[in-house]
């Protein structure tokens, strides 16, 4: 809407205000980042003394040598890149093919099932009780943990049934009259006509793997299993910076402290995602609205 | 429109009863017939099921133990009955008070203050003009909701430790004369909680609102510029009203998540300093279960928190739906 008439004063007052207070907002947004990244840049000894606000004093990549050198974080980075990768294909095709069943208003038992499905949205067993099907499945110490258990969401679910039920069903019965079963119009119809939504679980999901250190901290012992988040809080909530002391290579180098390695290693766990998201966020707005509205 | 259109021819002949009087036996056989149609539409939705038996519906039927005698000597069914035995500890537990007064704490704070701002957020966010600033801004604030509270647990212990920044610029301001260690002072805990979590969700709780608010119809705008409105008054009496649906949708899950009081969050914050305002429910059925193998009584605590929860949803829906007419189910 283009208003052409004149501004009044007070319509001037307000819109500079306004512009002001947002970039208060950005401002505080973005600056705890820009810290925790300026402070890892700069040497780790030199960076003790504090008082490194807006640049490296002491420009330094030696914390992410050291994080690079070190076994320990780079396993925990492979977990977690293999769980990721692992888990958002497995979770959204397996959500998305239980969806196109659940959307197919011909299903019988459908209502059913539906109902099943709802009440694990706000009912549920609890910690213990979950931990104890979790040990009985003897998931363990197994990396399968971090991808059977979240391979289906009912939430999801809902998402994917509300886009497919928008499709043109003349897609599906031009593919049933060639013969294709409802595998095949799933697999080669409905999900090459649905990356929007596909893409928004896909990015939910990549980033719950991602961000998760929960289930790495309850059902993992194993040092070798533990995704990378786990491994952090551990460095981060028992301050036990011997942990990462332990992982690094030895006499690497003096001007490495525990704080400028933690440092590192948050920024190189963070970076992943803050690449990948500007590029998804046209898909996953819609993907919420569509969550949201009829969710 | 189309699509919707589309829809409601989706029920394909086969449906269509086939002779007026269909007998007992001959609609069995269709029924029959339609369910081997659609074998591999019902083994996708039968995988679903049993994933949810198993990951959803087993975790229920283990709430027995909560009831029960449960160590790992005996299977669940084994275990041998004790009736309301870990409820009745539970409230006389000392920690009770201290647990109830942190959960509900944290929970109201964060209702009274977080669930507000978003909506104000959006609404001066949704005044701006210049379409590429407004983007950037929405971009830049929902930024820290795709942080882990690991990493955030990070950088707020670096913030906030004796040498961290805060202390630097509180004391190099003279606002303070000695550097506060304020993750170990229990009575800073709740306000970093609620600013922590405001400052990581702000952006992202706005794009709900933002985007009901791009629907609101221009025309109404119009009208209101020509019957003199000034932006607030635009504000206040168009932009609020029309989105009145969707606030209420989202504070009725705000309410029936009270008793959750964002455990990985406080998981990553508290310490044992802190612990008399850390300590909430979430935190404390894990304590009690997983550290010190207390399976049943935790359950039992576990348990009462879906109970009230649960009944904080409805009771949070059936009020909106008589106020608002709004409702989730």
């Amino acid at each position: 809407m283009l208003n052409r008439n004149r501004k009044t004063t007070g319509e001037s007052v307000f819109d500079a205000f306004n512009v002001v207070l947002m970039l208060l907002v950005c401002f505080a947004t973005l600056y705890p980042i820009w810290y925790v990244l300026v402070n890892s840049l700069n040497d780790g000894q030199d960076a003790m003394r504090g008082g490194i606000y807006w640049w490296p004093r002491i420009l330094s990549l030696d914390s992410y040598r050291a994080v690079f050198e070190s076994s320990g974080i780079m396993t925990a980075m492979g977990v977690t890149v293999a769980k990721t990768v692992l888990g958002t294909l497995i979770h959204v095709f397996f959500t998305a093919m239980v969806a196109y069943a659940f959307s197919r208003k011909q299903l019988i038992g459908r209502k059913i099932y539906m109902f099943i499905g709802t009440i694990t949205m706000f009912f549920g067993g609890g910690l213990i009780p979950y931990f104890l099907v979790i040990r009985d499945l003897h998931l363990l110490d197994n990396f399968l943990v971090y991808i059977i258990p979240a391979m289906f969401s009912f939430f999801d679910l809902i998402i994917f049934v509300s886009f497919f039920r928008e499709i043109p069903s003349g897609l599906e019965e031009a593919a049933e009259i060639d013969g294709a079963n409802d595998l095949g119009i799933f697999l080669r119809i409905i999900i090459p006509v649905s990356m929007p939504v596909v893409a928004t679980i896909a990015l939910f999901h990549g980033v719950y793997q991602w961000n998760d250190y929960f289930t790495g901290m309850i059902f993992i012992n194993e040092m070798d299993l533990q995704p990378i988040q786990t491994y952090l809080y551990r460095v981060v909530a028992e301050s036990s910076s011997n942990q990462m002391a332990a992982s690094m290579p030895g006499g690497i180098n003096k001007n490495v402290t525990s704080q400028s390695i933690k440092l590192a290693t948050m920024v190189v766990t963070t970076l992943p995602i803050v690449l990948v998201y500007p590029f998804l966020q046209k898909y996953f707005v819609k993907g919420m609205l569509i969550g949201s509205i009829k969710g | 429109m189309e699509a919707s259109l589309m829809n409601v021819q989706t029920q394909s002949p086969h449906d269509l009863p086939l002779r007026p009087p269909p007998g007992r036996e001959e609609r069995r056989r269709s029924w029959l017939m339609k369910l081997r149609k659609q074998r591999y539409l019902q083994v996708m939705a039968l995988l679903g099921i049993v994933w949810m038996a198993v990951f959803c519906y087993v975790p229920m039927y283990g709430i027995i133990i909560a009831f029960k005698e449960y160590t790992i000597t005996h299977s669940i069914a084994d275990a041998p009955w004790v009736g309301l035995e870990h409820f009745r500890a539970f409230f006389e537990d000392e920690e009770l008070g201290n647990v109830i007064r942190n959960t509900l704490g944290i929970s109201l704070i964060k209702l009274v203050i977080g669930f507000p701002l978003p909506i104000l957020f959006a609404l001066f966010l949704n005044e701006l003009r210049a379409m590429r600033f407004k983007k950037a801004v929405q971009t830049i604030s929902y930024l820290p909701h795709f942080l882990s509270w690991v990493i955030l647990g990070g950088i707020l212990t670096t913030w906030l430790a004796e040498t961290g920044l805060i202390n630097n610029v509180l004391l190099s301001l003279h606002l303070i004369k000695e550097p506060i260690s304020f993750l170990a002072e229990p009575s800073y805990f709740w306000s970093i909680v609620v600013t922590s979590d405001i400052w990581k969700e702000l952006g992202w709780s706005a794009i709900i609102y933002l985007a009901a608010m791009a629907g609101v119809s221009p025309d109404l705008y119009e009208a209101a510029t020509i019957d003199g409105a000034g932006r607030f008054q635009k504000m206040r009496y168009i932009t609020l009203p029309c989105i009145r649906g969707t606030i209420a949708i989202l504070f009725i899950l705000a309410v029936s998540g009270i008793l959750n009081s964002n455990f990985d969050q406080i998981l990553v914050l508290r310490n044992s300093l802190n612990e008399s305002a850390s300590n909430v429910i979430d935190i404390y059925v894990y304590q009690t279960g997983l550290l010190s193998s207390r399976y049943s009584y935790s359950t039992a605590v576990g348990l009462i928190k879906s109970i009230i929860a649960l009944i904080l949803l409805l009771f949070a829906n059936s009020v909106t739906k008589r106020l608002n007419n709004t409702s989730l189910f």
